[in-house]
């Protein structure tokens, strides 16, 4: 009787974990990237983030860039801080925003200018509760330099 | 000639504090001494520090506040691998430029870079001028930035971050007036309308004098 229970778990178990992976997926709106100019060796990358179950941002690459880093920005107080960070929680069924004035995605070490309007390819790892990773290949158009929160977020 | 100069992380950090109290404690008395000002960003008429500056322009020509007496300067410190702030404040300048319509061209904005290892004139002249073709980018060298930004009560830092290194800085913008004289300290968050208003205030005032 136990036994046939604890295999009816471990059956329910193998055929659920697929399942949460599902349930873990990860969207990205709305990404893009600020503009650089000749010779400019790093820039930002901004999106808004949804997650279907707790999620993480892990780490990000790009091929435009030869380091990709997650960082934070603060301000304290006057002081403008900026940091890498190991990661963003994502959670459930929340949307969050990478946005100037707080995460955004590092593009450091450049290989090239970002133009207004050009294409920006992002690779981005997200990791579930369950340790497990989703890969999401993004697209991010580049925005001119001047480009201000107000102007992604109110587009009347 | 590491990114960081360990040996002195405590002292920078203790540094860093005592100005940034210093500038706090200055920026509240000198509020309360000109209350009777109406400016959106705190009022620091008579504060004894950012009078003068020199640096050097993308052409590698000399240049210094003075110069600019008769327009109001709004003056920041940043640098351009800075994705979020810096690029913040130049679109705000740029668009309170705007705002003044024909009154814009007396506004001259200067954006001295904390970072002169990395903002080449190159980029700095690039950087500003995407913003505005009349904004000037000023650079001194590294050793001259430091004694700058003392001068300006604008703390930096060079802080590595992950396989490169980020600068840590004071988000301030400074206003003077047509006579070259100190008189704002704009926050970070002051939006681009009520520095608008204030920087006509400041113009107001020219001509109510003369």
């Amino acid at each position: 009787m136990n036994t046939t229970f604890f295999k009816f778990i471990i059956t329910s178990a193998a055929f659920l974990a697929p399942l949460s992976a599902m349930y873990a997926q990860v969207s990205v709106n709305e990404p893009w990237v600020r503009a650089t100019v000749p010779q400019q060796k790093a820039t930002g990358a901004f999106m808004n983030l949804t997650a279907t179950s707790s999620s993480r941002l892990v780490s990000a690459k790009s091929s435009v860039a030869s380091i990709v880093e997650i960082h934070e920005m603060v301000m304290e107080g006057n002081l403008m801080k900026m940091r890498a960070i190991p990661g963003i929680e994502i959670p459930a069924g929340q949307t969050l925003s990478l946005k100037p004035g707080s995460y955004h995605v590092m593009l450091i070490d450049l290989k090239q200018q970002i133009k207004d309007g050009d294409t920006v390819p992002i690779t981005l790892v997200f990791e579930g509760l369950d340790k497990k990773q989703q890969t999401l290949e993004i697209k991010a158009p580049a925005r001119p330099l001047n480009s201000m929160p107000a102007n992604t977020e109110h587009k009347h | 000639m590491s990114l960081l100069w360990p040996h002195s992380v405590f002292i920078q950090r203790a540094i860093g504090t005592i100005w940034a109290s210093l500038a706090l404690i200055s920026l509240v008395v000198l509020a309360a001494c000109s209350a009777s000002q109406k400016f959106n960003a705190i009022d620091i008429t008579g504060a004894d520090y950012a009078r003068e500056f020199t640096g050097q322009d993308p052409a590698g020509k000399s240049r210094t506040l003075a110069e600019f007496r008769g327009t109001i300067v709004l003056l920041f410190f940043g640098f351009t691998q800075c994705p979020d702030v810096c690029p913040t404040a130049l679109t705000r300048a740029a668009e309170v430029k705007k705002q003044l319509g024909s009154d814009g061209d007396q506004l001259q904005v200067i954006f001295v870079t904390v970072d002169p290892e990395r903002d080449s004139a190159v980029v700095l002249k690039a950087y500003t001028q995407a913003f505005d073709p009349t904004f000037l980018g000023l650079s001194t060298d590294v050793e001259n930035t430091g004694a700058t930004a003392d001068a300006f009560h604008i703390f930096f830092r060079k802080v590595p971050t992950g396989a490169s290194y980020t600068m840590d800085h004071s988000a301030i913008t400074y206003a003077y007036d047509t006579t070259g004289k100190l008189r704002l300290a704009v926050k970070h968050d002051l939006t681009a309308d009520l520095l608008s208003a204030d920087v006509r205030t400041l113009l107001a005032q020219r001509t109510s004098t003369h």
